[in-house]
Order: C-alpha cells, then structure tokens, then sequence
C-alpha cells in the first residue's frame, strides 16, 4: 500500500486551494485518489493466482488437518427470518458437538440475528467454548439511521454477543464518501465495548476487485487488532469467491506488513464443501502464513459446510464415504 | 468534504513478519500414472525403431534421482542419411503429393491421441526432463496438443494462408529441438511442418528424447506413412548432421545462441532456408502505478516456470525506483512459499535442473553474480538429497554491466535492476545482445502500447508473462534468432511461395 502518500499535503484536508476541490470533485475522484493510495489490483492476475490455489493437492495428514482446522473456524449461521429460539438452540449443540467423533472440535462461534444472541447464551451456557456472533446494524442492507443500527449493536452486546458482525455503509462507499464509511465503523467498534467486530463489505455489491482492496484498508484503518473485514452478507446473489477472498488477504498482508496490525479475515456465504474450504485455507497459508491459519484469525461464514467437513472427516477415518442420511443434507436442519 | 485516513503509524512495535513455517506441511502427493516407459528405444526411422547401425547406445538419466530412465541409441552419419532418405522418399511418393484435407486427418489423429494419453505422456516428460508435474500436466501436453490441432486446421486451408499466392511445401526439413519443452517444442515443429506437406528429420535433445520418441509411437499409431517423420537420437555432433545434411530444403534450430552462430555459418552460402529460435535475456518492467500483487506473481512466473529453463524467461527484472524496495519485500515473501523438490509431486512448484552440465553453469555463473557484487536471497528451503536441485534465486543491486544481468543463466535466477524513467528502461531492456520477449506491468494502457513498439523484442507481454498460443507467433530479434514459429508466419517459414 502507499501508506506514505497520505500525508502528502496536496490531499491534506487543511490544505483547502482548488487542487482540494479538484480532487474532491465527486466519486470518481475518490476513488482516483484512495485507488492511487492502496495500488490498483489487476483481475485477470487474480483470477490467475486463485487457480493455483485449486491445484494443490492434500493428502493424508494435510488433509486431516485442514479438514479439522475448518471445522474450528465455522461461523455455524442461521440468519432467517422463520428462525426460533428452539432452532438456535439446536444450533448451538450442533456447534458443540458437530459430530458424534470426538475427534471433531466444536466449531468458532454460532451467527445469529441480534433478537436470537439471548437465546444462543442460554443455550450454551456462560463462557463457552463457542463464541456467539451476531450480525447488527440493519442487517444486511445497512439502511438504517446510524443510531439505529448502535442501538441494535448494543442490545446484542448486552444480552451476550461475543462478536458483532456489522454492514459497511454501500451507499457511501459507492458515493465516495469515505470519511464517513470510516466514522460509521468507529462508531460500530466503540459500541461493541469489549466484543470482537467483523465489519461485512458485501463485495459483490462493490463489484471490483480494485473497490474490494481500497474498502479493505478504508476498514482495517479503524479496526482493532483481531477484528475481522468479511466478505458479504451471504444475502446476495455473488458472496466469497477464492478472488475476492485472495485481495482482502493482501489487504490484510500489505496493512500488517505497514502498521503491524493483524486484522482476521472471514468469507462467508458460498462456501458449501470441504473441498472449497481447503482451497480458501491453502490461500491463508500461502499468503499470510502460519500466524493465520487458527480461528481468532480466519473463520467461514457457512452453514451446509459444516456437515460436508463431519463427512469428509468420517471418510478420512473410516476409508469409505458414508451413507448422506447419516449427516443431514439440508442446510437449515441441525 | 471526503478526508479519510490510511495511516495509522507502527509506534514502537518491532517491524513485523509473515511467518511461512510447518505448522500445515503439504503431504507427498506424487502422481502415480505410469509412464509406459521401454527399456530401450531405437532410431524411428521409415516407420520403425531400429537400433543405431553401430549398435551404440547412452543412457537417459532421471534428473530428479539421477537414475537411468532408458537406453537410447546414438545414431551415427549412416543412421541420419537412412532417416533423410525415407523422408525423401516419403515426400516424392506420398505425403508431398497428398492433398491438405488429407494430411489434416492424420494431424488431428495424433492430436486426439495424444490427449487420450495425455497423463501417460505428462509424467514421461517430468521424469525425463525434471519439470514439475503440474507444468507437463496443465501446460506441455496440452499445449503439444493443440499446436498440431491448429496446425491440423490450416492443412486444408493452405490456399489462403498468403491471400494471391500459392504455397507449396519445401521438401524434407531438418530440425533440432531443445530439453526443455521437449514434447512441446517437437510439436511446435513438426505440427506446421507436417500441415505444410514437409517431411520431417528431428532429433531431439540429448537428455530428454523419451517423449518425442513416445510420440513416434503415436505417430505409427496414427498410421502415418513411414518415412513421414523420421527421429534420430544423440549428442550434438548428431544434430550436426541432421542441420549439414544436403537433403534438408531447410532447418530449423531451436537452442542456444553459440550453437545457431554454428549452424548459420555451416549453411552460409547454400539454398537452404533455415530459422532459429535462440537464447534471451528478457527484460520484465514493473512501473510503479502496476498492481504490484499480480506483477509480483508474474514475475514469478517468469522466472522460476520451468525453473527458469525458458529461452523467453524474464530473466532480468526492472523496477521503478521509488517501488523497488516494495517490490524486492514482496519477491521474497513470495519466494518462501515455493515448493521446490520431487517433480513428481504434485504440489511441487521447482523442480529437477535438467542436467548436471547445467547445474554446474547456473552455479558458475550465481557465483559470478555474487563475486561482482549483487546481493543474494535464497529462502531456506529444503533440497532433496539426490538429484540436481537448485534453489529459487534473486539477485538485487545488479547493474547492466554484470554478467548476472548480460548472460543467459537458463536457471531459476533473477537479477534486479532499477530505473527511473521510461526511456531508461526501454534504454536498459534493450541493452542486450537477445531480444526474444520482454513483459510491461502498468496500470496505464498507452505506456504499454508506447513500450511494444520501443522493445525490441519478439514478443511483449502486457500485465501478464509467459502467455503462449498455436494462433500466435513466437520468435526472435538479433542473436535470438529469426523465423516465427505458431500462427500464420509460423506456417509460412516452411513452405515456398509462387
């Protein structure tokens, strides 16, 4: 990133002149000048790397590694207007317990609606092992008044959310009013006290890689050590692809490389199989390293992708694939 | 109105390190298809293996083990005149005469069965030559395939490959082929050769002639009429003979540069056409307002395909100077990751150099490299015990006067230089005796359009390296050689115009 050019006076906000209101003239020169400060990103190389990703073959030990280590980095999430309190309950023994080997950890956390956080913290009890994660601020549009949107991450710290899984304001990204992209997730960040924030993009609502980057540093600036940028709601038609997921990866490299902030990152939606999940796990390791691959800094936004873990993890220990009534197939039945 | 910050400052906090350690070691994956190797193979000549009529023979020898793979005869001047006999013979009687839609079935035979034993062939060649499975897999064989496709293609359209001219084939061709794309660069040959209506002498590298000679079984499989192509196997003084031979209405040469200076002496002041495809030393250019992630990988890719094994390798990076110090930071975190090891493996990304000859040269000449001053970076990986292994290699603070930046290194070697203008870079790229490609990374579309017109290299890449296709030549400026081999002016350097 050009971290060094942001102080360069031409762009100072107290430097005013007609060169200020030149650059400041409208979206497009925003974004000229916050792509000029991140460094553009080039699709077609992108698309490029990722396929690489898909080549690497995991066997044996490699595999069953992989296979357990995503388990633990599930976001097991139900996100669902018809969901109930018996539903998140089972839900959250699911995510205790994902499968009847003990070999399988419980999962990272259980995403639910801010309504559901109370019922999640009774069913799992005080300090669990799993963490709850609410997704607030107007899920998953955004639009709502700002005060709104922190009442609703207050309510859900308050009954017990662990995490807090915020929308970035599109309608201003996309504007080119950055500077209030920015407040709006300090403000989500000072009302999430102790809990951990992920702060969504919704890229496919930013639709280019080079938008993807600079929302990526426009987040990472604000956050936490150890809060997350995400990639999309899982409401959209396009949610993590190993793409969009590979140039917020190098977001989250080139910003810690910089200011020696780690910030986590968490696809989600999309995901279904093991398969997908180890190619987005082989990109953490061949991008950020070592330091990456464990749950406080990389989850997966999924639900079905959970039992297509327990199963192949059953195939790895017993040799054969087991009959699919043995691991429900519907995504929404725990 | 918008004021945004990106620059919270690193106060304190010791500079901070990507950690590229074992926590997830990759287990060996190694391919297991069998390679359908024989334990000795003849000359293929008038459709047939037949043993050198003295009867000797050398070993090919498994770079990654350093094992004998295979007996191979060497032929001698008896064996190679025999071989330029049945491709006279062959051209006279049956494929000179025969009309294109013809010739394009039995191209399109030997494309399909190729791909029908596509995986048979990929691991063949990695065991042969030492490149990684995944490179033999994804690029060799599938791009072998689809130059004699092509090629396949225009056999029957011949009449319009020079709009008002007709086009009629040379005769027997000679040819000589290099050990590191062997099966690709014998279809790069013989595909527009055979679709013209040439018949064929080639002769395969010393180290690595299992495949082409696989691929003599395809040829009699495709029912090819004998003598059509013709492969003769040994050291240099056999492509000697193949490249001397009166018969040849032409040779073509694909290989180092001092060994094209010979040929072309050998032939000055004959008729025979000839084109050569030589060394280079090409220039890849990073501009600063590149995306830097991609040109990184590009470069990547530039080098160290093949490990650096590539006439057109972009072995020389040039970088603006205010991102010089990104850039190098990058390379290295990069070069960390590289797999390096058995070819076989799946996950292998560097494999086996070729030959302990070339090994010996690429180590004389990193020497130099340190010697003369640049600064060396290798990551620390593990290098398997047998075998003729080298590690992943940049030098940086290189100047334009220093062996490392003026030699083909024909390794996985990258040498750094700087530049600040433009010109100096177009100026510094061009500073070579070669001029086979060079790569442009920009984020701005006139510069990359200013720059393919002031390199003087055969091919520039834009945003991308080491992009190849039947439809689009490929060739050289000065001492990288002449002639264009893929598309139409590939075709057109094997046939003559009336």
């Amino acid at each position: 990133m050009r971290g060094a050019a942001a102080s360069f006076p031409l762009f100072s906000p107290a430097g005013g002149g007609i060169l200020r209101d030149l650059m400041n003239a409208g979206p497009s020169a925003s974004f000229r000048r916050l792509f000029d400060e991140v460094g553009p990103v080039d699709s077609v190389g992108v698309e490029e790397r990722v396929a690489k990703y898909a080549t690497r073959s995991l066997k044996q030990a490699a595999k069953l590694w992989g296979l357990r280590t995503a388990v633990a980095m599930v976001d097991l999430t139900t996100l669902e207007g018809k969901d109930t309190p018996g539903k998140v309950a089972s839900l959250c023994r699911k995510a205790l317990r994902p499968s009847d080997d003990p070999a399988v950890p419980p999962v990272a956390a259980v995403c639910v609606y801010p309504a559901m956080v109370r019922h999640a913290r009774r069913a799992l009890g005080p300090g669990a092992k799993v963490r709850i994660a609410s997704v607030a601020t107007a899920f998953p549009s955004g639009q709502a008044p700002l005060a709104t949107r922190l009442g609703e991450v207050r309510a859900a710290v308050a009954d017990g959310a662990d995490e807090i899984d915020m929308v970035i304001n599109r309608g201003a990204f996309l504007a080119g009013e950055f500077s209030r992209v920015q407040d709006e997730i300090a403000a989500v960040r000072d009302a999430c006290g102790r809990s951990t924030l992920k702060v969504i993009l919704e890229v496919s609502e930013l639709e280019t890689y080079d938008k993807i980057r600079a929302a990526s540093f426009l987040a990472m600036t604000v956050l936490r050590p150890g809060d997350f940028i995400k990639t999309s709601t899982g409401k959209t038609a396009l949610n993590a692809t190993l793409g969009n997921n590979q140039v917020m990866l190098e977001a989250i490299r080139d910003f810690y490389l910089d200011t020696g902030i780690p910030i986590a990152m968490k696809p989600a939606g999309g995901i279904r199989t093991a398969k997908q999940a180890l190619q987005f796990l082989v990109a953490v390791k061949e991008t950020l390293g070592d330091a990456w691959l464990n749950n406080r800094r990389y989850r997966f936004g999924a639900s079905a992708l959970l039992n297509d873990l327990v199963r192949q993890l059953a195939k790895e220990r017993t040799g054969a694939y087991q009959a699919p009534y043995y691991f429900s197939e519907a995504a929404t039945s725990y | 109105m918008a004021t945004f910050t990106l620059n919270p400052r690193r106060r304190g906090r010791p500079a901070p390190e990507l950690i590229f350690g074992d926590l997830w070691p990759y287990d060996p994956a190694p391919e297991t298809a069998d390679p359908k190797l024989l334990a000795r193979y003849g000359l293929f000549i008038n459709g047939r293996f037949t043993p050198a009529k003295s009867g000797q023979v050398f070993d090919s020898i498994n770079p990654a083990t350093e094992r004998k793979l295979a007996e191979l005869a060497r032929a001698g001047t008896a064996d190679v005149n025999a071989a330029y006999a049945a491709a006279q013979r062959a051209f006279d009687t049956t494929w000179g005469r025969m009309p294109g839609r013809e010739r394009a079935k039995y191209l399109f035979r030997i494309a399909r069965l190729l791909q029908d034993r596509a995986r048979e062939f990929a691991v063949a060649e990695t065991m042969d030559g030492g490149k990684p499975i995944k490179e033999s897999r994804d690029f060799d064989v599938p791009m072998a395939a689809a130059h004699f496709f092509y090629h396949a293609g225009w056999a029957d359209k011949l009449d319009y490959v020079a709009p008002g001219r007709r086009v009629a084939p040379l005769g027997v061709v000679g040819q000589v082929i290099p050990w590191n794309f062997p099966l690709l660069m014998c279809a790069w040959k013989l595909a527009p050769a055979l679709a013209m209506g040439n018949c064929v002498v080639l002769k395969p590298a010393e180290t690595t002639s299992i495949t082409a000679l696989k691929l003599a079984e395809i040829i009699q499989d495709a029912d090819l009429p004998p003598g059509v192509v013709n492969i003769v196997t040994g050291a240099g003084e056999v492509g000697a003979a193949v490249m001397g031979h009166r018969t040849a209405a032409k040779v073509a040469f694909t290989g180092s540069t001092e060994v094209g200076k010979s040929i072309l002496r050998s032939l000055a002041g004959t008729d025979q056409k000839m084109t050569l495809e030589l060394g280079g030393k090409a220039a890849n250019i990073i501009f600063d307002d590149a995306p830097l992630d991609q040109a990184v990988e590009g470069v990547i890719n530039g080098i160290f395909f093949n490990q650096g094994h590539v006439c057109c390798a972009g072995s020389r990076l040039l970088v603006q100077e205010s991102i010089a110090g990104r850039v190098l930071a990058k390379l290295k975190q990069r070069l960390q990751v590289l797999r390096v090891g058995d070819p076989l493996d799946k996950n292998t990304d560097l494999g086996a150099i070729n030959s302990r000859e070339q090994l010996r040269k690429i180590t004389a000449l990193v020497k130099a490299g340190v010697r003369e001053g640049a600064e060396l970076y290798q990551p620390a990986c593990v290098l398997p015990a047998r075998g003729w292994y080298f590690r992943p290699t940049l030098f940086s603070g290189v100047t334009m006067s220093q062996r490392i930046a003026r030699e083909e290194i024909f390794g996985p070697v990258l040498s750094i230089l700087t530049f600040r203008t433009p010109e100096e870079a177009v100026e510094k790229a061009n500073n070579t005796a070669y001029g086979l490609s060079a790569g442009v990374w920009t984020d701005k579309g006139a510069r990359i359009l200013k720059l393919a017109t002031e390199l003087k290299a055969g091919v520039v890449w834009a945003n991308t390296y080491n992009k190849f296709d039947p439809a689009s030549p490929f060739g050289g400026y000065k001492e990288s050689g002449f002639g264009r081999e893929g598309g139409r002016q590939g075709l057109l350097d094997y046939c003559r115009l009336a």
